[in-house]
């Protein structure tokens, strides 16, 4: 009976993950991927997709079955089946595909109606149904499934093959899943089976080993791919400190060659090893240190941090500040959404009208193309207070008309406005002042002291700075009487009016603080770019800010930063990614709600929340 | 002079007609209780006072000023404090974060000293300063809900049923607690199921049923009228 439940389990996990690879696979991600080669001509980011889920899937199961008792032999057993599931759909799918075996998709479509009313039909008489019901089970089911299942076959023997229904069942996903042997079907078959059950099977081994040697290689095999995998960055970072030999040696164009990364991963794996067995004492040490002590322990940390901060440009080069600069502009955002968002609770689905206001009120006021209302008067120094009051403004104006609805109809009435500031930049009716379709352009780069901070190096240290005074104005914030005003009407509208607090009035300074940091951030945006088009400032903004806030950590100063690094700077980083973007937000998401609703960063209240029905008796610490 | 006059109020949610023409006065210094069964119409008196709701006719006046359409907010500044149904706590706060929340419209600098007296009145509380309100058990809870309402320094106390949910011990201690307070010179508006509870401390009482006053009496009178006996007191 156990055994059969675990051998269900396992039956299910294999089937999930390769019902994932097939997916992905199918949309193309699977071939998209392999563009990116992780090791020089041993490993492309496609396969490390197409091994790594069968791996992760194995350890987790191996955990789930060693922690129920089962033996690690099952367990092993276990691993190697989901590693050979997790290939059986691709495989049946590479089959189908080829033109020798094309016959057998014909054959199992038209064979598919009859065994499946068949198996339909026996159960029916396994429940103890009158014949004429079983056959009248058999007829209808056969028909059912006939009509679509003949329906396929026509269509693919007219189509001629799976390319024209499956678009991305192309050249490029055979030749990655076979392992480049697509001309030897059963050789490349071979090869995805193995080695998809080899990935099985070390992930079980690598469950079973003891903690020290699986910290060690996790830690190894981990950064190895992610050095890998984000090769192209990683080259940009060193080539700002490396000379040209050194580089060539471990890089070929963008990708890691064979030889630095297993340097790369025997020193890692080193490390992974050093911290693994002396990490725990380190930290107990650290707190075992008293607090003065510790506290210079980390206001150490916290020099080094800023000093990294304020270097961060020269170390990275321009390409990577480029994208700095713009995971800056989101965490402005972000940490003036978290004020509605995070500690006024209030769902503000619209922020892109703050960004916009931001963006438009600069490109107007200091382009020195035909729109420019100036033309060259006004600075962006100047610009940039006014930025910040009109989207305040604009924020106030929204603000009122919502005040007194709460959650759902909140974020969506919020959402209706960030619509109708995009159809606004697009209206005729705004098109002398702001250009309709076309936008403004020709926007000036800001000038400090006569130098112009045209590269992305220079604009770096104005987010920087913006970041710096939000991130401090925020925290007094949080620890003001606003601050407790708007913890109340999170908790409950009714007591806290109850309490003498004028909810109506603390709503509207959250909303319009809230949306000044997104009229700093346009403008920043603006001068970034040169030119301001209304299709800049779409839903997706609003949806981005939100979701960084929730994946960082809802009310989470750091996890705002951690969480607009992940889901902006990664996507930036990963050229490969950016089809799937938003797949892999929603993939996310959904796992982090599931696993990890607290964010990344937890901020020490939403701590108390998601844990207050665990643990009945936390008491708040400090 | 009465310190508040509730004149024939009439409340409405949306086209429900709740409070059909409600009058009664408390006095200052006085327990007064209101009882009824439920659906009667006491909470909506309660929120129609304290501002949450405001009545469509007949007016309510506190310390000679007419409050009918005063801000709840601004009430509270002006001391009328409330314990609502349900206590409605700050689940996620901890107990002495709730107690300074009710202190939120102060300004002077003796908050400090009315943590202190009302972790005296409620020693339990003390125990449990740092933990979660959510996570105290419900007789608690109205502690706290009622610590928490002292702590804008009220002259006006609303209690709406205090000692709902609670084993009869603990709504000892609680009605214990309320006398304390008015002996302190609050004076106390106290809506109750609990009749018997409510009469044995209360100067006077009111009786709704459906959105009018039935009858009012002084609580001792009131015990021994037959009609309150038979619905309110359970004695046949
Ligand atoms: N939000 C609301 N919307 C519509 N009707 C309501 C609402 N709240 C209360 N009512 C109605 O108003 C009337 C008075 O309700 P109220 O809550 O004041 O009763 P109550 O005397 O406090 O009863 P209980 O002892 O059960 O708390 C009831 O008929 C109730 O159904
Ligand atoms: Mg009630």
């Amino acid at each position: 009976m156990l055994a059969s439940e675990a051998s269900r389990r396992i039956l299910r996990l294999g089937l999930l993950s390769g019902g994932f690879i097939l997916f992905a696979g199918v949309i193309g991600m699977i071939a998209a991927f392999h563009e990116r080669e992780v090791v020089d001509d041993f490993i492309s980011l496609g396969q490390v997709l197409l091994l790594a889920t069968p791996f992760i899937t194995s350890y987790m199961a191996a955990t789930r079955l060693l922690e129920s008792g089962e033996s690690p032999r099952l367990a092993l057993a276990g691993g190697l089946a989901i590693g050979v599931l997790s290939a059986l759909p691709t495989v049946i799918l590479l089959l189908f595909n080829s033109d020798d075996y094309r016959y057998l998709l014909d054959a199992s479509l038209k064979l598919l109606p009859f065994v499946a009313a068949s198996y339909l039909a026996w159960k029916s008489h396994a429940q103890g149904n009158e014949p004429r019901q079983v056959a009248a089970t058999w007829l209808i089911a056969a028909l059912l499934i006939g009509i679509v299942s003949f329906g396929f076959a026509l269509i693919f023997e007219v189509k001629g093959d799976l390319r024209g229904v499956l678009v991305n069942v192309d050249r490029d996903w055979v030749e990655v899943v076979t392992f480049d042997h697509r001309r030897e079907l059963w050789t490349g078959i071979g090869l995805l089976l193995a080695a998809s059950a080899g990935a099985g099977l070390s992930g079980v081994i690598m469950r079973i080993l003891p903690e020290v040697p699986r910290r060690a290689l996790l830690y190894g095999l981990g950064i190895t791919l992610l050095v890998g995998a984000f090769g192209e960055t990683v080259r940009l970072i060193l080539q700002e400190n490396l000379d040209r030999d050194t580089l060539r040696a471990i890089f070929r164009r963008d990708t890691l060659r064979q030889n630095a990364a297993a340097m790369l991963f025997i020193i890692s794996t080193f490390a992974g090893f050093l911290w693994a067995m002396f990490g725990g004492r380190a930290q107990s040490e650290f707190a075992a240190l008293d607090d003065s002590r510790r506290h210079q322990v980390r206001n150490l940390g916290m020099l080094l941090f800023a000093a990294l901060l304020l270097a961060l440009p020269w170390l990275i080069g321009r390409t990577l500040s480029d994208v700095a600069v713009t995971i800056g502009i989101f965490v402005l955002m972000g940490l003036g959404l978290n004020i509605a968002i995070g500690l006024a609770g209030l769902l503000d689905l619209g922020y892109v009208t703050n960004y916009a206001v931001g963006a438009y009120i600069l490109a107007v006021l200091t382009s020195i193309g035909p729109l420019g209302l100036f033309k060259g008067t006004f600075t962006f120094w100047s610009v940039i207070p006014i930025a910040l009051l009109a989207a305040m403004f604009a924020g106030f104006i929204f603000a009122v008309p919502v005040l007194r609805m709460r959650g759902d109809y909140l974020a969506i009435a919020t959402l209706g406005f960030g619509e109708i500031i995009g159809k606004l930049a697009l209206s005729d009716w705004l098109k002398p002042l702001i250009g309709g379709a076309q936008g403004v352009q020709n926007i000036p780069k800001p000038f400090l002291f006569a130098t112009e901070l045209k590269n992305p190096e220079q604009l770096y240290y104005i987010v920087l700075v913006a970041s710096l005074v939000t991130l401090f104005v925020s925290i007094r914030l949080n620890n003001s009487r606003s601050g407790r005003q708007w913890m109340a009407i999170r908790e409950d509208e009714d007591v806290a009016t109850a309490m003498g607090i004028d909810t109506a009035r603390a709503k509207l300074l959250a909303f319009t603080l809230s949306a000044a940091t997104g009229g700093v951030a346009g403008a920043i945006f603006a001068a970034k770019v040169g030119t301001v088009f209304p299709n800049s400032f779409t839903v997706f903004i609003s949806i981005n800010v939100l979701s960084l806030i929730i994946v960082g950590g809802i009310a989470s100063n750091p996890g705002i930063v951690v969480g607009a690094v992940v889901l902006i700077g990664m996507p930036e980083l990963l050229r490969e990614f950016s089809d799937f973007r938003f797949l892999m937000y929603g993939a996310l998401l959904i796992l982090m709600m599931i696993n990890r609703p607290q964010g990344f960063i937890p901020s020490k209240l939403v701590m108390h929340e998601v844990h207050a029905g665990a643990k009945p008796k936390v008491s708040a610490s400090d | 002079m009465a310190l508040l006059e509730v004149n024939d109020i009439h409340t409405y949610y949306g086209n429900i007609h709740a409070l059909k023409g409600i009058s009664f006065e408390v006095d200052s210094g006085e327990i007064i209780a209101l009882i009824g069964s439920n659906g009667a119409g006491k909470t909506t008196t309660l929120r129609t006072i304290s501002g949450l709701m405001s009545p469509r006719a007949g007016n309510i006046v506190y310390a000679g000023r007419d409050i009918s359409s005063t801000r709840a907010d601004l009430l509270v500044l002006s001391g009328i404090s409330m314990v609502p149904e349900g206590r409605g706590v700050f689940a996620k706060l901890t107990v002495e974060e709730n107690l300074d929340m009710g202190a939120y419209v102060r300004t002077d600098g003796e908050v400090a000293d009315d943590l202190d007296s009302a972790f005296e009145m409620f020693p339990r509380l003390l125990e449990r300063r740092k933990q979660l309100a959510g996570t105290l058990s419900g007789g608690e809870q109205q502690m706290l809900a009622i610590a928490r309402a002292l702590m804008s320094r009220p002259r006006l106390l609303l209690l709406d049923e205090p000692s709902m949910g609670l084993a009869p011990v603990l709504v000892d201690v609680v009605f214990e607690a309320i006398q304390r307070i008015a002996s302190e010179g609050v004076t106390i508006l106290l809506v109750e199921q609990n009749a018997h509870m409510a009469l044995q401390i209360a100067n006077r009482g009111y009786v709704l049923q459906s959105g009018e006053v039935a009858i009012s009496d002084t609580a001792a009178n009131l015990q021994r009228n037959e009609v309150v006996q038979k619905t309110y007191l359970g004695i046949d």
